[in-house]
């Protein structure tokens, strides 16, 4: 990429370029494509344009285009050792905006997904408080509940990259996580009708599922702005996600966002069970582990252009996007660059802005069927600028499996095909 | 009058619309009275968790050598004779001195800072597929075995509640709370370099070299060219084909069975590529003798049972079902049975179905 112009913008210079080198005529106006004959498309009766379509009742919860049946969460085979106790990943490159579909939310099972009748479902507060509760479905939706919008993210996610680059699909390499309006009530207002006594300094979650998932969570994160779920982008949770009811913990890694939620002991000390010892801890290079790496690092990643999303168009008009979030607040900014980080540009934020959500940005150049590097660059609300995979490098080593936020890249060539590569 | 109330009622609206994001749902003075009281028999039925300086550990007790013959019976399958891993389930031994290598191997022994954290996995979660199946004392004996595997303890070693606190692991001292805000978030802030940032750049690595990403299934699921006509004329095709009855087992049967299947699926595969796991695999079983899979160690009950002659056919595999300790004494089937006739003609009908039949 030696010999990689400074990119610029303007549309003008760009066309000046174009008509060197290619001896077209430069009107200092777009020339809209002539089409070589008459469009079927058009000029044919298409069926759906004649005949009756579907009744209202065909679908009575409605389900997406028999068109977009290739928008699914896939796993990789090899990752784990069966489809039980294992992960699939959202399709990124598939979607739009900063919500994510509830069908197509990552799934990550440890026995696999638990069928609850709701009707059958207690939670239950105990340890040290003054009046260990029992609360049935019916109690829970009794409570003033509120609307919130979190991003969810594994701590695994891109964890496959540590050593380089490995997959090639933003689904693959960023596709453990998703963005939800949840629906729930304040975990502070039940823990304050069981009374946390003054030495309750840490809650255990559990999960009613046959792994009876477990995480110790500072009391002080758990008053602040935890909660449980019972609903996800307007519906009721999916039983995926933990149906009927699951911890919200926003900013913070996914594990611990216990699904199937069952039971709530306070405590006065963490409990070092299995997901913040053997796994969600993070092993150094000298052999040290840093554990209870809750939050999440600001990152961010280009979905589109990406090695799932090739540019097939050619030359011309292109809208670059991705996400970008933060465990640690908002994004009030990402940068993007074309060559590997030569020069780089502010992308356009677009749509809603939460706390501890993911943020749409955009990038709309001229591309000229130069093969391209494209990263991006996300900055937080606390000053964070997320780092390049060399750089987290250098602090963590390569036997971390979590937390990976580095810059990605993605190469471009000139048919516009793209791939997962790493660059210095 | 109205007029006046309908206005600031707007005004209400308009105002809580802007702070949506903000406003949190309100506490009440003495709570809300919601929920009951949890009764004891509850709590103690749930609070299963064990921590570190032994809190929630139950009395008890179990040796190496019971240790030895409980896991491999219920987690060999997955983790092997000595705790090296079958495929891609997680080792539980071994690794000591590699967390510093290039290739570390994170085991109980070698990785993990407390003891406490697996009596309560194994407790909790295990074995895989019958979570909390086993009493105290085999707990207590499985855990006893994997210090031996992981060379912690002698062959004659006993664990018990009133040692349990004197056993440290090797690792314990080897991790450090977080310590990003020091080392990072500083680190990693400022206003990044915009322009000019590199004279070169390269590509120092390439996703394809190695080639492991999935293929995209595009092409067979997704088909944008096919016409609407061929899309229509299938749909009528198969709502006339619904009323004709197929052959062989009855399809409500068989889905009512693959229905209860999932309680055997973590135990016992069926079908093409099944294999032996904490359960054998039930491939060509209807018709066959008891217990004559090979390469499953079976247990002394159904060693006898083969012995006898005894062969699965409708009437032993329903009397199975329902009460598998109670129909064969002393095998290790951890699941309790089914809960009705119907359900075990349904089971029967589905492992059928799935290449249960004896050749």
């Amino acid at each position: 990429m030696t010999d990689s112009p400074k990119f610029t913008q303007s549309r003008r210079q760009f066309l000046a370029g174009a008509a060197v080198a290619t001896g077209a005529a430069a009107t200092g106006k777009f020339a809209h494509a002539q089409a070589a004959g008459p469009d079927p498309a058009i000029t044919q009766m298409q069926p759906w344009q004649q005949y009756l379509g579907a009744g209202v009742d065909a679908a009575p919860y409605g389900v997406p285009s028999p068109h977009e049946a290739h928008v699914v969460r896939r796993n990789v085979e090899w990752l784990t050792a069966d489809t039980v106790s294992s992960v699939n990943f959202t399709p990124l490159h598939e979607l739009e905006g900063i919500i994510t579909p509830n069908g197509l939310c990552f799934e990550r099972h440890h026995s696999g997904v638990a069928e609850i009748d709701p009707g059958q479902h207690r939670l239950m507060i105990n340890g040290l408080v003054d009046n260990p509760l029992v609360f049935t479905m019916e109690d829970l939706m009794r409570f003033p509940r509120e609307n919130r919008t979190y991003f969810l993210e594994c701590a695994a996610n891109t964890g496959m990259e540590w050593r380089g680059s490995q997959l090639n699909g933003v689904q693959f390499t960023h596709g453990m996580i998703h963005n939800v309006v949840y629906t729930g009530v304040p975990l502070r207002l039940i823990l304050e009708e069981a009374g946390v006594r003054t030495n309750g300094s840490w809650i255990l979650p559990e999960g009613a599922d046959a792994s009876g998932m477990t995480r110790s969570i500072p009391m002080e994160k758990a008053l602040d702005d935890c909660m449980v779920a019972t609903h996800m982008n307007g519906e009721r949770l999916r039983p995926e996600q933990g149906y009927p009811l699951r911890l919200v913990v926003p900013g913070w890694e996914g594990n611990m966002w216990v699904k199937w939620l069952r039971r709530i002991e306070v405590g006065d000390a963490p409990w070092h069970h299995r997901e913040e010892t053997s796994k969600y801890t993070d092993l150094l290079a000298d052999g040290q582990a840093r554990r209870f790496t809750w939050e999440m690092d600001a990152k961010s990643v280009i979905t589109n252009p990406s090695p799932q999303a090739p540019i097939l168009h050619g030359p011309g008009p292109t809208v670059l996007t991705g996400v970008a979030w933060s465990g640690r607040g908002t994004i009030p900014r990402v940068d993007v660059t074309l060559d590997g980080g030569i020069n780089w540009h502010r992308a356009r934020m677009s749509g809603p802005s939460f706390d501890k959500s993911m943020h749409r940005f955009y990038f709309e150049f001229d591309w000229d069927g130069r093969p391209l590097l494209l990263q991006s660059r996300a900055h937080d609300s606390t000053g964070y600028v997320q780092p390049t995979k060399d750089q987290l490098r250098e602090v963590r080593g390569l036997n971390s499996i979590y937390h990976n936020n580095g810059i990605q890249t993605w190469a471009i060539n000139e048919r516009g095909e793209a791939e997962n590569v790493e660059v210095g | 009058m109205m007029k006046t109330l309908t206005l600031s009622t707007a005004l209400v609206v308009t105002a809580s619309f802007a702070f949506a994001q903000e406003n949190p749902a309100p506490s009440r003075e003495g709570g809300f009275g919601l929920g009951r009281t949890a009764l004891p028999e509850e709590i103690a039925a749930w609070d299963i968790d064990i921590r570190p300086d032994g809190q929630g550990l139950p009395v008890g007790s179990g040796d190496v050598y019971t240790g030895e013959e409980l896991y491999i019976d219920y987690c060999s399958a997955c983790h092997g004779d000595f705790g090296e891993a079958v495929g891609r389930w997680p080792v539980l031994a071994g690794g000591f001195g590699t967390l510093d290598d290039e290739d570390p191997h994170k085991t109980i022994g070698s990785y993990w800072p407390y003891l406490s954290t697996v009596w309560d996995y194994v407790h909790r979660a295990m074995p895989y597929g019958a979570a909390q199946s086993l009493e105290d004392d085999e707990v207590y004996a499985i855990v006893a075995y994997l210090m031996y595997l992981n060379n912690m303890v002698d062959d004659d070693f006993e664990l018990s509640n009133e040692n349990f606190l004197e056993m440290a692991m090797p690792n314990e001292d080897a991790f450090f709370m977080d310590d990003r805000a020091a080392t990072e978030l500083t680190v990693f802030a400022g206003e990044p370099c915009m322009e000019n940032c590199a004279e070169s750049i390269e590509i120092t690595a390439r996703a394809t070299v190695l080639n492991v990403t999935p293929e995209s299934e595009e092409e067979a699921t997704a088909t944008p060219e096919a016409t609407p006509a061929a899309a229509a004329a299938e749909v009528v095709e198969t709502a006339a084909a619904e009323p004709e009855a197929p052959a062989g087992p009855d399809p409500e049967l068989v889905a009512a069975g693959e229905g209860l299947w999932r309680q055997c699926a973590s135990c016992h595969q069926i079908g093409e590529g099944a294999t032996n796991r904490t359960g054998p695999m039930l491939n060509n079983t209807y018709g066959a003798p008891v217990g004559s899979h090979e390469g499953f160690r079976y247990s002394p009950a159904f060693a006898e049972a083969n012995a006898a002659g005894m062969v699965w056919d409708d009437e032993t595999l329903t009397a199975y079902l329902l009460d598998p300790r109670g129909f064969i004494p002393g095998n290790r089937m951890a699941f309790r049975g089914l809960r009705s006739e119907e359900d075990a003609a349904a089971m029967i009908a589905y492992i059928r179905a799935e290449g249960g039949d004896a050749e």
